[in-house]
């Protein structure tokens, strides 16, 4: 296994990236890292800059005002870098699918690793999800 | 060097994408030296064009779309819109379903109030404040999947009542959990009023006159710290509002120190109001049955965590809206944050910023970004550092 | 109490308020010329201490409707004041001078999703929408479907 992967599975930095959302997935998102859920313990720590990030959380719906910026901040990344579609929104634009402000889902903007959703999702299905990212990056050695 | 003195335009943006403020929004922030000369804000990047989305969707449907406007006041949103059509009608729902309505949404404005309290204690640099604060915003979102099967987007209402029943034998033990809020409670106001450190960091700071909340129509907590006596749920009773004892809080100096101190005395209030709404609640039937919407048009507003949230609803006997307004409170009250923060210093302007609690989502708000600028720029990062360390400098050696 | 509200603002408008619904004790639409309107959210505002709500537009398909709602809160009251905009001259008196910076907002909005101009506002630019989104498309028109 390479460096930079086993760096991934032991200790994931995360940036969180909303992109028309109702907020709730990144409240949740943010929820994760108070004492109840407590992900630091796993070693997944919230960066505040892209370019530090291993693991992309995407929320929202990707609208026309934000769809270019996501594709810059995505080639900014450095690679490899997971990226992780939370709430349905992210997986396929949700209720807000065919309106004249929505434009593509994340998936067409940039590749998605995994997908989680619900409505929101549960703080413990996130937690899978990004599980479900580690095994994937180290069954690919 | 010119003997002219040039004034140095120094643009600071604050967000989007910064960690703490989940919703990409854009201040632009000028500055002469310390000083913010003035603020541009940006919206744009949340909106959904939900309004129109409204339009292709059933009445029925319409409860859901709107449930996820915002997710921080998703109950708001629905009632509202339930009441626009119910006022459409010329209908009341029925009185059991006003006591339940009026438990979820004061659930919800507690939810929302220590949510705003941990990202407040962020920016002053009290991150356990904001660790405590969201610790003990899991109860309350237990007690909403206790309720309605989920922490968030509890769908509770519809048109003309509500999906879900209290079971009346889950009322003790909702009781029982709500009363241990009460020591939380205790805690954060020992934290944040009664701390002097928070009077000399927070008191005088951010100053959003009367007469500015007036000219802006701002509401909510925001208006309500400034003496701007507003609140839909005792100016236009809905709900129970009006069968329960509780008190509108005002504070009259306009600062971050009274905003806060709003949004926590509040929280005692609807603690009392969930009280009494569960003890006194009726029996009675939770829907009143609305099989369709005939033309007309109405109007429904509730006083939402931030403020009032209205929806206009325009029918014409079809199966979905004509016509659907929705006017989220921060649409109002997020524009104040320029008569506040202008004049102040930088190192406060994050946590002025954060005092307006902007849902964005509510708001639509997206801001365009791509003004490059060749002058100094400081990140969102540097100015929540510059936040933490001012308070840092006051705390006792 | 809500009555003699009436009767006080009916007497300062007089005939500028051409129709007069009360849908309810809490729900009022009085329908007025568009010249109007800066006279009457004056009266509203200013002597009757009203506060702004929110406006909403409507594409009528044969004209533009517009409703300012005005909240008296010591009533627990809506007025809604109706005017219409044609078709092919879709402009209307900013409330801006009259109301203050609380229009701003609410009017950029009904311009970029309407297509209605208001004349006398200090910065009628967009406010939702990318700058990307094109010219002369405005989403909640009637002739606008979503893609």
């Amino acid at each position: 296994m390479s460096i930079k992967v086993k760096a991934l599975t032991k200790s994931l930095w995360a940036f969180h990236l909303a992109t028309g959302s109702c907020n709730n997935c990144d409240i949740e998102i943010l929820d994760l890292l108070t004492p109840r859920f407590d992900v630091e313990r796993f070693g997944i720590v919230l960066v505040g800059s892209i370019r530090h990030a291993d693991v992309l959380l995407v929320t929202g719906v990707v609208n026309k005002k934000i769809a270019p910026r996501l594709k810059k901040l995505y080639e900014q990344t450095s690679k490899p870098c997971l990226v992780v579609a939370v709430g349905a929104c992210a997986c396929g634009q949700g209720i807000f699918r065919g309106g004249y402000n929505t434009f593509v889902p994340v998936d067409n903007v940039i590749p998605v690793d995994v997908y989680v959703p619900g409505c929101p999702p549960k703080p413990e299905a996130m937690i899978l999800g990004v599980v479900k990212a580690i095994e994937k990056v180290k069954s690919q050695k | 060097m010119s003997d002219k003195k040039k004034i140095r335009q120094t643009v600071i943006p604050i967000g989007p994408f910064h960690p703490l403020q989940e919703e990409p929004e854009f201040f632009k922030l000028f500055v002469d030296g310390e000083t913010v000369t003035d603020i541009e804000i940006n919206i744009g990047y949340n909106h959904r064009g939900i309004e129109k989305i409204s339009e292709v969707k059933s009445f029925d449907q319409v409860t859901f779309l709107v449930e996820r406007i915002c997710g921080i006041c998703s109950n708001s949103h629905p009632f509202a819109y339930c009441l626009a059509i119910e006022d459409l009608m010329g209908i009341e729902a029925p009185e059991r379903t006003s006591f339940i309505r009026t438990v979820i949404a004061e659930l919800e404005r507690i939810h929302s109030h220590l949510l705003w309290l941990g990202l407040a204690g962020h920016f002053l640099g009290y991150n356990t404040v904001f660790m405590w604060a969201w610790k003990y915003r899991e109860p309350v979102l237990d007690i909403f999947e206790a309720i309605t099967g989920n922490r968030n987007h509890y769908a509770m209402n519809k048109l003309g009542g509500v999906r879900r029943d209290i079971i009346d034998d889950d009322i003790p033990a909702i009781l029982k959990m709500v009363s241990e809020l009460v020591p939380a409670m205790d805690m954060f106001k020992g934290a944040i009023i009664d701390d002097p450190v928070i009077h000399a960091r927070l008191k005088g700071v951010g100053i959003l006159t009367k007469k500015d909340a007036i000219a802006y129509a701002a509401l909510g907590p925001v208006a309500r710290a400034s003496g701007f006596d507003v609140d839909i749920r005792r100016d236009e009773p809905y709900g129970a509002y009006d069968r329960v004892k509780w008190n509108v809080i005002v504070e009259q100096d306009g600062d971050v120190f009274a905003k806060a101190k709003v949004r926590i005395l509040e929280i005692y209030e609807s603690i009392k109001i969930i009280n009494q709404c569960l003890k006194k609640m009726p029996k009675g039937p939770i829907d009143a049955n609305i099989k369709e919407v005939p033309p007309g048009e109405g109007i429904g507003r509730i006083e939402a965590p931030r403020g009032e949230c209205i929806h206009y609803v325009r029918s014409d006997g079809s199966n979905s809206p004509v016509r659907h307004k929705i006017r989220a409170p921060s649409f109002m009250s997020v524009p104040t944050a320029k008569a506040s923060i202008v004049g102040q210093q930088v190192a406060d302007a994050s946590i002025i910023l954060a005092a307006v609690d902007p849902c964005y989502c509510c708001t639509e708000r997206m801001a365009v970004i791509d003004k490059k600028t060749n002058k100094q720029v400081l990140s969102a990062q540097d100015l929540v550092r510059m936040g933490q360390e001012k308070t840092r400098k006051l705390w006792k050696p | 109490m809500a009555k003699q509200l009436m009767f006080q603002i009916k007497d300062k408008l007089g005939d500028v308020v051409f129709q007069l619904e009360d849908k309810s004790a809490k729900r009022t639409f009085a329908s007025i010329h568009k010249a109007d309107l800066r006279q009457v959210a004056g009266v509203l505002h200013k002597d009757f201490k009203a506060r702004f709500s929110i406006a909403s537009g409507i594409d009528n398909v044969k004209n533009f409707e517009l409703l300012y709602h005005f909240s008296f809160d010591d009533l627990g009251k809506i007025i809604s004041i109706r005017t219409f905009v044609e078709k092919d001259d879709p402009v209307i008196d900013s409330l801006v001078p009259v109301i203050g910076p609380a229009a701003e907002w609410i009017e950029r909005e009904i311009h970029e999703l309407l297509g209605i101009s208001f004349k006398g506002h200090p910065n009628l630019k967009r406010l939702l929408l990318a700058d990307e989104w094109p010219e002369g498309k405005y989403p909640l028109r009637r002739d606008f479907k979503n893609e």
